[in-house]
């Protein structure tokens, strides 16, 4: 490569100071930083994510139980994933978190962005307020909604002092309601962020955009659907990936608000492999878990990865 | 617009006002404000949780772990960015991958590798593993900066004779600062509210960060919801009261720092 670069290099750059100072010409056309540069952010992540994720993909073919044997078992983690019902209860469950929170979160957010990005007065005081919770640990969030939830606690009282007092049930406790709880908690954490890029995304637009149209006498309507919308895309794209990829590795909420319960009915890929890995010893079943996750995880970041590049090419 | 703030404000009215109330007052009602400024709670849960402690933990661990974690992720993105060309992509992309890699992929190897090493229970096992796990985000984010900067001022002092690393910690790193300040901020809150890999590293030994000294407090004192909620107030303040003070710099370097 070196040689490569010092045949060529002297005759394609006759700018580049070629004095006896450097040595032998290695350099001609630009100086390289060494690459030792390099060295200790790799080797930091190799240690902890490149290795451990590539032995983790590897066990999850096996029947690995902690001890010194290890043999490889195939596909049978994912045919004994697919045959056991917590474990298919938390996969449906991990997407229904995914794709609901995807789109509540995002529309929320959306709104709450529209809404303050008109002149309203209160503008910077209510975003830094909305974005507030992304601050608290999730653990905080998770005991704090725990808490909100109680039988008779915060939000019960609240209801009936609103004359809501019929909706009142066993947010936590109900197998048919405990998901939705959890999600919404989830979207109490999380709208701020959404709300923050729809933001960033809304303030790139050019105001002259919206003063043309309202000369041609566009009606609000026509003018977010015909300018807001389109313009935004990008950030659209962003939010939405980023909040499905989050949401579909969510742990720390529901292992402290519910731990899966009751019976499966908020269990999660997270929190199964926690278990099997952790609690069972079972760490081949668990990663293969793992590593159901992080294909699931991958797919969507193809999607959005492709959805950007068409958007790129469009723009 | 007001109605929704009001709904939004709810959950946190409750936890700071719970966090001041006697146990009497909570029996009473769970969502009428406190009497007085009840600071017991506090007291108590400062105490008996030894939250102090876990505070210290916390601050360690992240002090130490976010300026390794900038200092060694901007030496790698300033050997990408000014390395060879051709291979910079590869490079950086190989960094990026980690970034869709979920944690739990490699939770259990890399918990036998810290067990092996001797360093469970310990604040370095912590340490590495945030450095290593911050590197995707960090080097992202300067790469992403350092490719926008004219290599001139880098490059005069390199002429002047400076060598790499004189250039690189006199010119090069001061030139990041922008990108730095966004660095420090979206890498300290993720690092300071993690549970889990604290959870399973430190659980039991008191050097567990503040997360997990809460979720345990949480066990000891299960109906005492006064006390929790003064664990949890101590836990989320330190990071809250710096946001108000920089709301600014850290919503921008969120919506900034995430587009990339």
């Amino acid at each position: 490569m070196s040689t490569a670069l010092a045949t060529r290099g002297p005759a394609a750059s006759p700018l580049a100071p070629s004095g006896a100072s450097r040595p032998k010409g290695r350099h001609s056309r630009r100086r390289l930083v060494p690459q030792w540069f390099l060295v200790p952010a790799l080797v930091l992540y190799t240690i902890v994510v490149v290795y451990p994720s590539i032995a983790g993909g590897l066990y999850a073919f096996t029947d690995w139980r902690g001890g010194n044997e290890v043999t490889f078992t195939g596909l049978e983690n994912f045919r004994k994933l697919l045959a056991d019902q917590a474990a298919v209860a938390s996969l449906r469950n991990t997407l229904l978190i995914a794709v609901s929170l995807t789109v509540v979160q995002s529309g929320l957010g959306l709104l709450l962005a529209l809404a303050l990005n008109s002149a309203i007065r209160a503008r910077n005081v209510l975003r830094t307020l909305f974005f507030a919770p992304m601050m608290m640990p999730p653990v905080i969030v998770g005991l704090l909604w725990q808490y909100i939830y109680t039988p008779d606690g915060p939000l019960d009282t609240a209801l009936e002092a609103l004359g809501l007092g019929t909706v009142v049930q066993s947010w936590l406790g109900s197998s048919s309601v405990a998901l939705w709880s959890v999600i919404a908690s989830v979207i109490w954490h999380h709208v701020g962020m959404s709300m923050v890029i729809f933001l960033a995304g809304l303030q790139g637009i050019p105001d002259e955009l919206y003063e043309a149209a309202s000369i041609d006498g566009a009606s609000p309507l026509r003018k977010f659907f015909s300018i807001t919308w389109p313009l935004l895309g990008q950030a659209i794209t962003i939010a939405t990936a980023l909040t499905m990829t989050s949401s579909l590795k969510l742990f720390d909420q529901v292992f402290i608000m519910t731990g899966g319960g009751p019976g499966v009915s908020t269990q999660t890929l997270s929190l199964i492999m926690y278990r099997e890995a952790f609690v069972y010893g079972e760490y081949g079943y668990g990663s293969a878990i793992a590593l159901v996750l992080t294909m699931i995880v991958a797919f969507i970041v193809f999607v959005q990865m492709s959805i950007t590049r068409r958007g790129e090419v469009e723009a | 617009m007001i109605p929704i703030t009001i709904a939004y404000l709810f959950p946190l009215y409750i936890m700071v006002s719970m966090s001041f109330k006697t146990g009497g007052e909570i029996a009473a009602s769970t969502v009428a404000p406190p009497q007085s400024l009840y600071l017991g709670n506090y007291e108590t849960a400062w105490v008996s949780a030894d939250l102090g402690r876990a505070m210290l933990n916390s601050l360690l661990v992240t002090a130490v772990s976010i300026t390794i974690a900038v200092l060694i992720g901007a030496m790698a993105a300033y050997a990408i960015v000014r390395g060879n060309r051709r291979t910079s992509t590869v490079k950086l992309m190989a960094f990026l991958l980690g970034m869709m890699i979920p944690g739990q992929l490699g939770m259990v190897p890399l918990y036998m590798l810290m067990r092996d090493a001797g360093l469970l229970q310990t604040h370095a096992s912590l340490i590495i593993y945030y450095v290593g796990s911050l590197m995707p985000m960090t080097v992202f984010l300067y790469t992403g900066f350092l490719k926008t900067q004219s290599p001139t001022f880098e490059e005069a002092a390199k002429i002047d004779g400076a060598g790499w690393w004189k250039a690189f910690f006199h010119v090069v790193f001061p030139l990041l600062r922008p990108v730095t300040g966004t660095v420090i901020i979206i890498n300290t809150i993720n690092t300071w509210n993690d549970f889990l890999t604290p959870l399973l590293y430190l659980a039991g030994t008191p050097n567990r960060t503040l997360p997990v000294a809460v979720f345990s407090f949480q066990g000891e004192f299960a109906s005492e919801w006064g006390l929790i909620f003064a664990g949890m107030m101590i836990a989320a303040l330190p990071v809250l009261v710096v946001y108000f003070f920089l709301q600014k710099h850290v919503i921008q370097g969120f919506a900034g720092g995430l587009k990339g």
